[in-house]
């Protein structure tokens, strides 16, 4: 049924249906085998790689953020990266556990409802459907209404490749026009199996408070401590290429420098030879205003390059300038220079020594980003070991890049664009969101006594492989043929502007029908 | 226990009955009473009805697809109760605003060729207007029906269907309205052969009738025989349209362009009465020549219109389409599970989307069956004009549970019919041994 309540906000009684429509297909799709899963996987992620460029030339020309080639990269990164990270991981088939006697069968969450942001847009949608379908779930996504356009196009591509490759029609599904009671309605409704939401702070906490499974995460703001053991060259170069990294957009990229006395001249002049410029301080306080006007980010800088930034707060810098150093003297949160910044602004604070240093990166968490991130240049363990054990973050990125570090490309962790914040960041998960997340398993447990045998589970399969069209088309019963498959026409759903694939649907009815009749 | 509606109440539920037998129609009350169906809908949501006694009843008999979209549909409601603040029925004579939106919609949602819309308030005024608006296009006066055809009781329509209906009120005109077998189109041709029928009028699966399913090619056939012989063809998609079948129009899978097609039930959305007939160009010639050639007050009221509105839209949701397949897909399986298991009983499953009509091997049997489906919660009628087939209707907005239910308790209410006309049967055979 369409969901409750008459007065609904304008398209909210359909985009429940979607959901509806979506438990259809998660039904169907939960029946897959590991082989016609991956099957859809591996199509869905070509279609998204080949558009990877397109996507990433349409996402900046729509949201204003970010750098097209750097998208591109992170859209590939998204398609291809993510499916060969997750390639071998199967959780699909039963498993098996002789020594515990236990079997565990995979249950799928159901239908996904998967928010997606502004800043990250398509690499974003990419990941959570590919997560999904790797999971056999369902998806919907609600795309950020400034990116809606390119993530409303790129989701249709990924239901249609799905759909093709034999996915259950309707497995993949997108809000046309978000808007937020319609979110708000979408993340109560009790279709919805779980909320992946990834945005701002008051996203987050709806999903929290929706009444519904949620897995969203808290913000980033990333301390990268250089300590005098760092390789400065190579650390700078890492630090300069994350930071202008599609313009500083993703979560995970660094937001205070934090350098030992020792090495900092040094380091410094490394950073600007990467690219950098250091502000001088009545430069810095001209970028502070521009960045926090009433102390505040404004918003409309997010994403955008350290030239139209010095540009905006009157600040000559040379054309190849990537990164934006601004120095200050104490961690503090009247400081906004300490805060979150989405954009390729560093901020720079000089301490005595790495002790100092690592009380400095404390000071910048407890600001803001609990649970998130940091980054260490360092070739001392005990020092990476102290920090990793002071700084309030699950995941420490030693002597590479945040932007990508932590979202486990280029580093041992989890590939993803959401990054858990843990209990300590007010999130249900503490790791990177990871496909294994939308999935439980049903744990079949035998008697420890030694008298109770297990048997062997081996080659029991309950799944079904899957060919053809899910559903298949309704044609009458009594054109079925004998072998009991009916003749099936490809299916439109997709819809709005379908006159013309609705047509070639009938003709090709009529062409089956007809041409059962002559034989 | 007494039963408060506001504005009226009844004590109990046999004072109703009595009352409804007193004031209404005692053949009717008594019927169903009689076949171990007592039921009087009281509170209804979405696929249920709840009878007075507070009974659960999944329905999937929705009126013949009235209650395509569950009964008081949130967003029907909602449309039709926000409209009752700017609108009523309309004035009929003048051009109107919701009765134009609708037509649009109606229209560009058409098999191509059908360019207008005439209004009525029920299905049969519908027939009417098909049957008169051909007979004036082709200036001829026979209409072509089929054996056991049912398209309602009105004047003209009563005349296409099954004769007990018209006999009754001495309504039968066999000479303007030939009858001729369903599947046989040498039977069609002999009736076209003299060119003197202005149109054959055809449900594209009869649901009265049981659904019996058009022959491959059949429907075609018919349509090619119109052309050849000049006469209109009008596809009354009543009960078969609106998606019921995975596309908005069941016609539209057999790859025809009706000369006229009438949708009425389903289009009110369950929340008031409307009915439309969709005239193509050479069909609509009245409509300029004579506007006021046939007048219907409350044909295409505003408030229908506005229901008419929400019902099409939710209809043509790609959302509704795909549910529809799946619902199809998962009933049609289940019910060919349970087949599997009563084949002598349960002979025959005919299906289009969810237009589902399943045979018994009992001249009665689905009388049986419903009665069975009434005991475990669930009710389905009968087809009146072949009651060994249930009429088997399963909404187009089914949830995956709901259908998963149904189908359970038909695998029950199936074996205990079953079960009932063996004993029956048994305790025969023992009487005459």
């Amino acid at each position: 049924m369409t969901g409750p309540g008459p007065e609904e906000a304008a398209g909210v009684p359909r985009a429940r249906q979607m959901l509806e429509r979506a438990r259809w297909a998660a039904r169907s799709f939960g029946r897959y085998d590991h082989d016609s899963v991956w099957r859809v996987v591996e199509a869905v992620a070509d279609v998204a790689e080949a558009k990877a460029q397109e996507y990433a030339e349409w996402a900046v020309r729509e949201t204003g953020f970010g750098v097209v080639e750097h998208k591109a990269v992170k859209n590939r990164l998204c398609s291809r990266g993510i499916v060969e990270a997750y390639r071998d991981e199967d959780l699909v088939s039963p498993r098996i556990d002789t020594s515990r006697k236990l079997v565990e069968v995979a249950r799928p969450a159901g239908v996904v409802l998967a928010l997606t942001p502004s800043t990250n847009p398509v690499s974003t949608v990419y990941v959570k459907v590919l997560f999904a379908l790797m999971t056999r779930n369902a998806v919907v996504v609600s795309p950020h209404p400034l990116a809606r356009q390119v993530c409303t196009d790129a989701a249709r591509a990924l239901a249609s490749a799905a759909e093709a490759a034999g996915a259950p029609c309707g497995v993949v599904q997108v809000v046309d026009e978000p808007s937020i009671p319609l979110i708000d309605a979408l993340m109560s409704d009790e279709r919805t199996d779980v909320i992946l939401a990834t945005g701002g702070v008051p996203v987050v906490r709806a999903a929290y408070s929706s009444g519904n499974p949620a897995i969203g995460v808290g913000p980033g703001n990333v301390p990268v401590l250089v300590d005098a053991t760092a390789d400065l060259r190579r650390a700078a170069e890492k630090l300069v290429t994350s930071k202008a990294f599609d313009n500083s957009v993703l979560c995970t990229n660094e937001s205070v420098l934090v350098v030992e006395d020792a090495v900092a001249d040094r380091f410094l002049r490394e950073l600007q030879r990467c690219g950098a410029h250091l502000l001088t301080p009545e430069e810095r306080d001209r970028v502070r205003e521009v960045l926090f006007p009433l102390a505040r980010f404004d918003t409309a800088l997010v994403g955008r390059s350290a030239v139209a930034i010095a540009e905006r707060a009157g600040v000559r810098v040379p054309p190849r300038t990537r990164v934006l150093l601004a120095p200050f003297d104490l961690v503090v949160d009247e400081e906004p220079l300490a805060r979150e910044k989405l954009c390729p602004v560093l901020g720079v604070v000089r301490v005595a020594s790495a002790a100092r240093g690592i009380r400095a990166a404390t000071a910048v968490l407890r600001i803001g980003g609990a649970g998130h991130s940091a980054v260490i240049h360092s070739s001392d363990p005990a020092t990476v070991m102290a920090y990793a054990a002071a700084v309030r973050v699950l995941r420490v990125v030693v002597n590479e890049g945040g932007s990508t570090g932590s979202a486990g490309f280029g580093t041992g962790l989890a590939p993803t664009m959401t990054i858990g914040t843990g209990f300590v960041g007010r999130s249900s998960l503490g790791e990177n969101l990871q496909p294994r997340h939308l999935v439980d398993w049903t744990r079949v447990a035998y008697s420890e006594d030694p008298s109770e045998v297990f048997p062997s589970f081996e080659g029991l399969q309950p799944w079904d492989s899957v060919a053809g069209p899910m559903p298949p088309y309704p044609v009458a019963s009594n054109l079925v043929t004998a072998a009991g498959a009916a003749p099936v026409p490809a299916a439109a759903y997709d819809d709005e502007g379908a006159p013309a694939l609705r047509d070639e649907i009938r003709r090709l009815i009529i062409e089956e029908l007809t041409s059962i009749v002559k034989g | 226990m007494s039963f408060d509606y506001g504005d009226f109440s009844f004590s109990s539920k046999a004072e109703m009955l009595e009352k409804s037998r007193d004031f209404w129609n005692p053949g009717k009350t008594d019927f169903w009473v009689e076949a171990g169906v007592p039921l009087v809908i009281d509170r209804r949501e979405g696929y249920y009805v709840y009878d007075m006694s507070g009974r659960r009843l999944l329905d999937v008999h929705l009126n013949g697809g009235t209650y395509n979209l569950g009964h008081r549909n949130p967003e029907v409601t909602a449309a039709v109760t926000a409209a009752m603040n700017h609108f009523d029925i309309g004035n009929h004579h003048f051009p109107s605003l919701a009765r134009t939106a609708l037509a649009e919609a109606l229209v560009t949602t058409a098999p191509e060729g059908l360019t207008k819309v005439v209004y009525g308030s029920g299905g049969g005024e519908a027939i009417d207007i098909a049957i008169k608006t051909a007979r004036h296009a082709t200036q001829k006066r026979k209409v072509v029906s089929i054996v056991k055809a049912y398209h309602g009781h009105t004047g003209l329509a009563v005349g296409t269907g099954d004769d007990r209906f018209s006999k009754l009120f001495l309504s039968d005109r066999p000479e303007e309205f030939p009858h001729v077998p369903f599947n046989d189109l040498d039977a069609m041709e002999q009736a076209l052969l003299g060119r003197d029928v202005a149109a054959v009028i055809m449900e594209t699966i009869p649901a009265t009738y049981g659904f019996p399913l058009p022959e491959p090619g059949y429907l075609e056939g018919v349509k090619r025989l119109c052309e050849r012989y000049d006469a209109l063809y009008i596809a009354d998609e009543v009960q078969t349209g609106l998606m019921r079948t995975g596309e908005l129009w069941a016609v539209t899978k057999h790859g025809i362009t009706p000369d006229i097609l009438v949708t009425g039930k389903g289009l009110s959305g369950g929340m008031y009465p409307i009915s439309a007939v969709l005239v193509s160009e050479r069909a609509a010639g009245w409509l300029t020549e004579d506007g006021f050639g046939h007048i219907s007050t409350f044909g295409g009221a505003e408030l229908g219109c506005i229901a008419g509105l929400k019902a099409l839209e939710v209809c043509n949701r790609p959302e509704t389409r795909s549910m529809v397949h799946y619902i199809s897909d998962l009933v049609g399986r289940g019910l060919r599970e349970v087949q599997a298991a009563y084949p002598d009983w349960f002979v025959g499953i005919r299906q289009n989307g969810v237009v589902m009509g399943l045979e018994f091997a009992h001249p009665e049997g689905a009388k049986y069956v419903m009665r069975h489906l009434y005991d475990n919660g669930v009710w389905a009628i009968f087809s009146t004009l072949d009651p060994r087939v249930l009429q088997f209707k399963p909404g187009i907005l089914m949830t995956p549970e709901l259908c998963e239910d149904l189908l359970d308790r038909a695998d029950v209410a199936i074996g205990r019919a079953w079960a009932e006309v063996r004993g029956a049967r048994g305790a025969r055979e023992r009487v005459s041994a």
